[in-house]
């Protein structure tokens, strides 16, 4: 292995700009004559607009335009979209509402667009803002995750009943068979707490007008910029894709809620044409709270049927998903195709059966965050199998391993084929680094100074890649999930990468030159990797799901495949030998059994100047593109153990030790993978024990800025102990899996399951934040004391 | 924030008299209760009058049996000063754990005390000291002083000049914080001076700092943590909210006061 | 209107401004230094911190106009003639960093705690040092290593601390 290839620690080369105050952020950027835009939002949760009176804001300081709900309509301009159409288990498509970017005569939840202040300031557009009055007819709010079907309160007519759709997945008379068969039935219920995703760079957007040319462009917090350029263009109708260019630079985190189409993005690029200047807005945290799309809000009843051997035989699920006020972009499929197929987890499971509602509440929108899907889908499987070792008697880790799925292929009743994987190999592995056989030991010494100590498991399993594109389309995806790469390589062999997978903290300027450099046998410094603008990367998917290398790698080694091989072609001349006699390796061309060869670079210059074949038997240059559909999910899976140590007088949980052992694939950069894991984990911790957006029944949000909502700090976490087990992937060229969001996906049943071993009980929700737990604690001390 | 006039007088009495002058004025200190509001439009000064340029507010001094802090003097100032570290270190040790750095290094004692936030720290360190409020009219004890939830006994055109605190012969703060915003969620400021033995509480009042008379007694038996046992504090009065309900505040009334006063006594 | 004069980066800088100019707006949009962040609006992100005077400040809760007369560095100012501060070096080095957007007041913090704590930092003093910056990528693991391999580094490359370390009061 080179300093610089494949599995090396390689520094990243973006970090020079970053660490020197270089990032160029959307809110860095800055175009001439720009103005700014305010939105007015909405104060209710749930109410009718009976008018709209812009009068006296009009004429205040600044103004350049004041735009609503019907300026967007009178201008053609369509709502915001759902993008994965979901059927009821009756066949019946599911019921959704409009979804218009500035509201139409009714707004759904607090923080909710009313209209847009354009002025030569933001304070400018504020103040105008402060003075639009707008008459409202307060409706009852309906914001109860569990209550919502069926309540008096309707958010859309379109769905009467508030259900959005009621969707189901599995063998449903095998199950009902499993559990009638059972020796023992394992109940519990489960709250899958509310999240905000709280990247630390707010949602921005500059929309700016060409009118010379006619062409919009977007510069905007983007985790996928094609893709909001494909719906800003085909479905909002802003203008024809050849007209709108997208622009997403340096994004600051992204976590899912920057894959979306937003309003505030819409209306900023339309309302540019509208003013005839660079319209900028920029997100304060507490809009981020109010108006980007969460996480999570699941309420399940889950059951896991054993025999009397202790071997899984079934599990079933009912779960109620809070999708908010409106369908955001990808939300339907969070709730189905993202989360029950996850629900066999690393077990094999003959019988499984899920039926999930899907519910409209005034709550904002909720959509993928970090994992979607999948932490919700594990947090059900492993707190269902830890109650059930304890239940039974047995030795978790134990338990565990004795249900995993050992055989591979392995195809489970929920749609995935598992191509590969060692589950005991990781759970050895993490009770090695964890040292279980000294708990014993730990918690007798906890005790002894008046602590609670517990240990708790979470055998993860994700399936990320998301694809084939035909597989997706199938379960309604609008879109396919594919990968686009072009490899150029300029005459004198540098070589620039474009991707349509865009980087927003992942370091693929890293990570995928790093791939390039050790495929073509060049300097690393010789590759540069572009993405993030419709101008220069002709369409891509972006980044979610932990798909950038699993599927946007992939295409890029198919790219560059495609360039060795023309390469080869232009050497066979240079060299004059035949094609078939050419091997590429370690940066150069060379005929087979001779010292003759031609370094990459010189093979460039020659496929440029052309001068030693004929144009019309070779193209000349040296440029190749591919379009890459993945064959299958990929599966990373994993062990995490959490240990924490709880202080009955305060309730405060602390997590002593953590020992993550994650089974990636192969590993192309083994510090930035490292990197994405303990980041998932601190965001897991977070919702197991700090995090949660809470409504009021009105409909308002009370924890709204970072007063209120806890976001997990230096000092409530541990160091981690990250090791690592590798199965190749057998489903894509490089073998790699993903390794995005595995920690997020692991972390809260780890956390959930180590509080209630401490506690002896289960009775505790997340987040444990120290009151649940030292209330939780009071029953543990009971307990105690009569033993 | 809404547009207003900025003044930044070289001293307290310069100040004093631009505070008089100007209607709707409001006295910047270190700002950060202040600015925040203001970001957030929930205040509309129509003049910040800047008291960063009057050196007569800075400065540390012991003086006899007293420890004088200027009211400009910052968190950092305090927790750092030799002067407190060596007479009431306890106090030093709750300047060093207001907020965070980069707050310590701005907030001051006199934005603190004249803003009365009842989840602030160093309102139980004057009530529990016995402080005495210096103002350019006059001196408030601190029982005096602190009337209600951002409620005060300054009067309009009073400005904090410096802070009095009285040795003592043991003093202790323990402090549970807010997981989220990092203020008190309860804190308790113990403090010893002869028989005079007093509790004072923040965070965890509907009313903001109070004393705990109860506790204040049975540490006259004997100042110790053990005196505190099967003590607990009524939920009555306390504050609830979404991050603590009454009962628990009230339950880390007594754990915090058993800490402190074990930090107060070396234990 | 008001004026103001100060030192940004070593360079003296003189502007009108409205009094209600943040530090941080006044960084960005006057002089377009966009280094210095804003990621929350109740002073707890820690996104735009910056040395006033030596110390680490919150750029978002501190009006230009009562910093005249002072000394402001910025994370644009941290290299010395193109040569990167060892705490820049050792985020690098160190992977503390992902997104990029909480680096710079990362790096300005932990600069700060460097002064105030000297060179030889544990991993609790250091955690509970950074209770003034969220970072929502990296669950700080790599942001500890790292400051506590630039605070070593200052060591070795002669960076003084501004003032002498002190030991935490408690």
């Amino acid at each position: 292995m080179s300093a610089t290839g494949i599995g090396a620690p390689v520094r990243r080369k973006e970090d020079h700009r970053f660490i020197t105050g270089q990032g160029r952020y959307t809110d860095d950027i800055n175009r001439p004559g720009q103005a700014h835009a305010y939105f007015l939002r909405s104060p209710h949760a749930h109410a009718t607009i009976k008018a709209i009176d812009i009068t006296a804001a009009s004429g205040m300081p600044g103004v350049l335009g004041i735009f609503t709900g019907d300026d967007l309509a009178a201008d053609k301009v369509g709502g915001l979209i759902c993008g994965w159409m979901i059927h009821n288990k009756d066949g019946s498509p599911m019921r959704a509402g409009p979804h218009p970017a500035l509201a139409l005569g009714k707004v759904r939840y607090v923080g909710d667009h009313v209209a847009v202040v354009v002025a030569e300031t933001l304070a400018q557009a504020r103040d105008a803002a402060e003075t639009i009055e707008v008459d409202y007819g307060v409706l009852p709010a309906v914001v109860d995750t569990a209550s919502a079907a069926g309540a008096k309160t309707v958010v859309h007519a379109e769905a009467p009943d508030n259900t959005v759709f009621n969707w189901h997945l599995g063998n449903k008379d095998e199950t009902e068979a499993a559990f009638r068969a059972a020796k023992h039935v394992t109940r519990i219920d489960l709250v899958n707490n509310r999240l905000v995703p709280n990247p630390m760079e707010p949602r921005a957007a500059v929309g700016d007008y060409d009118d010379g040319d006619g062409v919009f462009t977007l510069y905007t917090t983007s985790q996928n910029p094609h893709v909001a350029r494909l719906v800003l263009s085909a479905f909002i109708g802003i203008a024809p894709e050849n007209k709108l260019r997208v622009v997403a630079p340096d994004v600051g985190g992204g976590f899912g809620s920057k894959i979306f189409i937003y309003a505030e993005e819409t209306v900023c690029v339309w309302a540019a044409k509208k003013v005839g200047r660079p319209v900028k807005w920029n997100s304060d945290r507490t809009e981020a709270f109010l108006s980007d799309a969460h996480g999570r809000d699941h309420v399940s009843h889950a059951e896991l049927a054993t025999d009397a051997e202790g071997k899984i035989t079934g599990l079933r699920v009912k779960t109620t998903a809070n999708l908010g006020a409106y369908l955001s972009t990808f939300s339907s499929s969070v709730p189905t195709y993202l989360y029950a197929p996850l629900l066999s987890g690393q077990y094999d499971i003959p019988a499984i059966y899920c039926e999930v509602d899907a519910v409209y509440t005034n709550t904002a929108p909720v959509d993928a965050y970090r994992g979607a899907g999948r932490p919700e889908a594990t947090f059900v499987v492993e707190r269902l199998v830890e109650v059930a070792a304890r239940e039974l008697g047995k030795d978790p880790a134990k338990f565990r391993m004795q249900n995993y799925v050992k055989k591979f292929p392995h195809q489970t009743p929920v749609i995935m084929m598992y191509d590969a994987g060692n589950y005991a190999a990781s759970m050895k592995k993490a009770l090695e680094i964890i040292d279980y056989k000294g708990i014993g030991k730990r918690k007798r010494d906890s005790a002894r100074n008046g602590k609670l100590r517990g240990i708790g498991f979470s055998s993860y399993i994700e399936a990320c890649g998301i694809a084939p594109s035909a597989a997706v389309g199938s379960l309604g995806a609008g879109v396919g999930l594919w990968e686009s790469a072009e490899v150029r390589v300029n005459p004198i062999g540098t070589v620039e990468v474009l991707t349509g997978s865009h980087s927003h903290g992942q370091g693929h300027e890293t990570t995928f030159a790093q791939l390039v450099s050790d495929r073509l046998g060049i300097p690393i410094d010789n590759v540069s990797i572009i993405h993030g603008d419709t101008d220069k990367v002709q369409m891509g998917m972006g980044t979610y799901g932990s798909r950038s290398g699993a599927v946007g790698m992939s295409a890029i080694v198919r790219a560059v495949d495609k360039v060795i091989a023309k390469g080869k072609k232009v050497a066979a001349y240079v060299l004059e030998a035949d094609e078939a006699d050419i091997d590429f390796a370690d940066g150069h061309f060379a005929v087979k059994g001779t010292d003759r060869k031609l370094d990459f670079g010189s093979c460039a210059l020659q496929a440029y100047i052309a001068h030693k074949f004929n144009g019309q038997d070779l193209e000349p240059g040296l440029k190749e593109g591919a379009f890459y559909d993945p064959t299958n999910f990929t599966f990373p899976a994993g062990v995490h153990i959490c240990e924490v140590e709880i202080d009955p007088q305060t309730g405060v949980t602390k997590i002593e030790r953590w020992a993550a052992v994650d089974d990636f694939g192969n590993v192309i950069n083994p510090m930035i993978v490292e990197g994405q894991v303990h980041g998932g984990i601190a965001q897991g911790v977070g919702q197991a024990l700090l995090e949660g957006a809470r409504y009021n029944a009105d409909g308002q949000l009370l924890t709204a800025s970072f007063m209120d909502y806890c976001m997990p700090r230096a000092d409530d976490l541990p160091s981690f102990e990250v090791g690592m087990t590798v199965t190749p992937c057998p489903s894509n060229p490089l073998g790699i899996k993903g390794c995005g969001e595995a920690g997020a996906i692991a972390a809260p049943p780890a956390v959930i399951n180590a509080i209630t071993d401490a506690l002896g009980h289960e009775d505790i929700a997340m987040p444990a934040t120290p009151q649940a737990v030292w209330r939780a604690a009071q029953k543990s001390v009971t307990r105690m004391a009569a033993e | 924030m809404y547009a207003f006039t900025y003044h930044r007088p070289a001293s307290a009495r310069q100040a004093a008299g631009l505070l008089a002058k100007k209607e709707e004025a409001k006295i910047l200190a270190g700002g950060h209760t202040l600015l925040p509001t203001m970001k957030q439009r929930l205040a509309a000064p129509s003049a910040l009058i800047d008291l960063g340029a009057c050196a007569d507010l800075k400065g540390i001094a012991r003086k006899g049996r007293t420890v004088v802090i200027g009211a400009m003097s910052t968190h950092a100032e305090v927790a750092a000063s030799a002067d407190v570290q060596e007479a009431i270190p306890a106090l030093a040790y709750l300047a060093s754990h207001i907020g965070d750095p980069h707050v310590r290094h701005r907030g001051t004692i006199g934005g603190s005390v004249a803003n009365n936030d009842p989840a602030a720290d160093y309102p139980a360190a004057c009530l529990a000291l016995g402080a005495t409020i210096v103002t350019n009219q006059r001196k408030i004890t601190a029982d005096d002083f602190f009337t209600g939830l951002y409620e005060t006994a300054l009067e309009e055109g009073e400005i904090i000049t410096k802070v009095v605190f009285p040795l003592v012969s043991k003093a202790g703060y323990a402090k549970f914080r807010n997981p989220a915003s990092r203020y008190a969620l309860v804190g308790v400021f113990v403090a010893k001076r002869g028989s005079d033995i007093r509790v004072a509480v923040t965070g965890a009042g509907e009313g903001g700092v109070f004393r705990w008379p109860e506790a204040e007694e049975a540490l006259k038996a004997r100042f110790a943590p053990k005196s505190l046992e099967g003590l607990k504090h009524s939920a009555d009065g306390i504050n609830g909210d979404i991050h603590a309900d009454a009962e628990y505040r009230a339950h880390l009334i007594g754990v915090m006061t058993r800490q402190a006063v074990a930090q107060a006594t070396g234990k | 209107m008001a004026t103001l004069s100060m030192t940004v980066n070593g360079k003296p800088v003189t502007a009108t401004l409205d009094p209600r100019t943040l530090l941080v707006q006044f960084l960005r949009e006057n002089l377009r230094l966009t280094g210095t962040h804003v990621g929350c609006d109740t002073s707890q992100c820690g996104a735009c911190v910056v040395h006033v005077d030596g110390k680490a400040v919150k750029a978002c809760t501190t009006l230009a106009v009562s910093l005249e007369g002072a000394s402001v560095t910025t994370i644009e100012g941290l290299a010395v003639n193109g040569t990167l501060h060892p705490m820049q070096e050792a985020f690098r080095e160190h992977h503390g960093l992902q997104c990029g957007f909480c680096t710079p007041g990362m790096i300005m913090s932990a600069v700060d705690i460097v002064n105030r704590r000297g060179h030889a930092l544990d991993e609790k003093t250091i955690r509970e040092d950074l209770d003034g910056n969220i970072c929502r990528c990296t669950g700080y693991h790599n942001i500890v290593k790292a400051v506590a391999a630039g605070a070593e580094a200052m060591a070795g490359h002669g960076m003084e601390t501004k003032e002498p370390p002190r030991q935490a009061a408690e």
